[in-house]
């Protein structure tokens, strides 16, 4: 496109020409697809709780370092360990002293003292102690709200059912979920018949292939229908989650699927769905393999081998996913933080040096990520379809 | 010989933090090792092939993906195992 800077009069005949032939067509359309976009309400919401968020976010000081050289020294663990963990406030960005970062809701439960309800400000990044709750430095309990008594010992580790960072994740991605959907859905009622266009387009070829290539030829053309919609689910919130951990902006980003207990729920979804569903010749299989009776009978080797798999197959779902994604976000963490450790280290030249190469290969994994976040959604979904096919298998000898 | 066995045991005695860290380098390195050979050949295996059958190549692709993922897993389920041992 042409620069204001290279030629003023040419860009000047430019728009006068394209005033000209598109003045009323173009801009009109685009004003009222601006107007249909803004005014449905659920764009308001999410626009609305979006600014709320924005406005209560706290600007906190740090507190004041003791030493200058504790001052200039970067923690690079510390801050990849953070980058990827769980954190009962939502850290936005960190400019010197000041810290920005939206509060979440902090629901514990105690013994004493019954329900609490209270945002997360108040632990004041986690130096304050509010109402006998803090949340401890070291110890066993590293991380993890406790309960103090009156003198100030931790007494009891309280009930905690907060909304954390990768909760509100979760909420973000699973109303990111809803909007494509309802959307798909609308538009593929309203083009019965007629050809995709929009985010239907985007969309069908992902559903369609989830279900012709992962749930048709490992479950088998009669059955698959009944497990259709969880692989779907299971493989958009996993596409969904993984890419949003990606993007950096503020109410994407939350580190979802890197949080091994919410891949060990996915897991377990797999785990009691395949259990549920396990016709007679499953369990059969299992406990009174088609093997020789020595195998089986004086002590059972084979049904010890089988009920193993059994246990292993969702764990190792679960350590996969886990794995991928936590070592994909710690690797480009370590590549941005490698910046500033050089700055802190050799000067801030080093710092600029390093910043070319850390950049290219930030910019290289995080490519690398993307493919690997395809991948795995596509793998958990296959795995999940293929023991669910093995657990519905009618019996052929 | 003998005298590194006695440096091995007076580690040993006095705490494990040094050996448990040079196990669990050791260990991550072994399975980046044991990834590296059984992708490798995956993907060698693939593209023979591939060269040998072009037409069936997206088939032999999603396939070979699928295989490379499934031995990633095992060897990311050693460097979960040598984490723990550094962190926890």
């Amino acid at each position: 496109m042409l620069k204001e800077k290279d030629d003023p009069e040419l860009v000047l005949i430019f728009f006068l020409i394209l005033k000209k032939k598109f003045k009323n067509k173009i801009m009109f359309e685009g004003l009222v697809k601006i107007f249909r976009l803004i005014f449905p309400a659920k764009f308001l919401i999410i626009l609305g709780i979006f600014t709320f968020t924005i406005f209560h976010a706290q600007n906190v000081q740090a507190e004041k370092e003791t030493t200058s050289v504790a001052d200039k020294k970067f923690d690079l663990g510390k801050f990849v360990m953070e980058d990827v963990s769980d954190a009962f406030e939502w850290n936005i960005a960190t400019f010197g002293k000041t810290n920005i970062s939206i509060p979440l809701p902090v629901i514990l439960h105690s013994e004493t003292t019954g329900w609490n309800f209270f945002w997360s400000s108040k632990f004041k990044q986690g130096t304050a102690e509010y109402k006998n709750f803090k949340i401890a430095k070291d110890g066993e309990n590293d991380g993890k709200i406790v309960e103090l008594n009156n003198d100030g010992e931790v007494s009891d580790i309280p009930l905690n059912l907060s909304i954390t960072k990768t909760v509100a994740g979760i909420i973000v991605n699973v109303l990111l979920l809803f909007w494509i959907f309802l959307t798909v859905a609308k538009s593929a009622k309203r083009n019965k018949g007629k050809a995709p266009t929009g985010i239907q387009n985007l969309m069908e070829p992902v559903i369609l292939f989830v279900r012709d290539e992962v749930a048709k030829p490992t479950i088998g053309e009669k059955r698959y229908e009944k497990f259709l919609p969880f692989l779907l689910t299971i493989f958009f919130f996993i596409l969904i989650s993984n890419l949003t951990g990606l993007i950096p902006v503020f109410p994407l980003g939350a580190n979802v699927t890197g949080n091994i207990a919410v891949t060990m729920v996915l897991a377990l979804f797999t785990f009691v769905i395949t259990t549920f569903s396990g016709n007679k010749h499953y369990w059969k299989d299992i406990y009174n393999p088609d093997v020789p009776l020595w195998l089986k009978f004086p002590i059972p080797l084979m049904p010890i081998v089988e009920l193993t798999g059994v246990f292993t197959k969702p764990f190792v779902l679960m350590i996969r996913l886990f794995a991928n994604m936590i070592a994909g976000h710690m690797i480009i963490a370590v590549f941005v933080s490698l910046i500033f450790f050089f700055a802190t280290m050799a000067g801030n030249i080093a710092g600029y040096g390093v910043s070319v190469i850390s950049v290219f290969f930030s910019v290289f994994m995080t490519l690398l990520d993307i493919l690997v976040s395809f991948i795995q959604a596509y793998v958990f979904t296959l795995l999940s379809a293929l023991y669910f096919g093995m657990a519905t298998e009618e019996h052929h000898s | 010989m003998s005298s590194l066995l006695f440096i091995i045991l007076a580690e040993v005695g006095t705490g494990i933090t040094g050996l448990a860290q040079l196990g669990a380098g050791i260990g991550a390195g072994l399975a980046a090792i044991g990834a590296g050979i059984g992708i490798g050949r995956i993907g060698g295996e693939a593209m023979g092939a591939i060269a040998r059958q072009p037409e069936a190549g997206n088939d032999i692709r999603s396939n070979m993906i699928v295989a490379a993922a499934l031995v990633e897993g095992v060897a990311f389920f050693a460097v979960i195992i040598c984490a723990l041992i550094l962190f926890i």
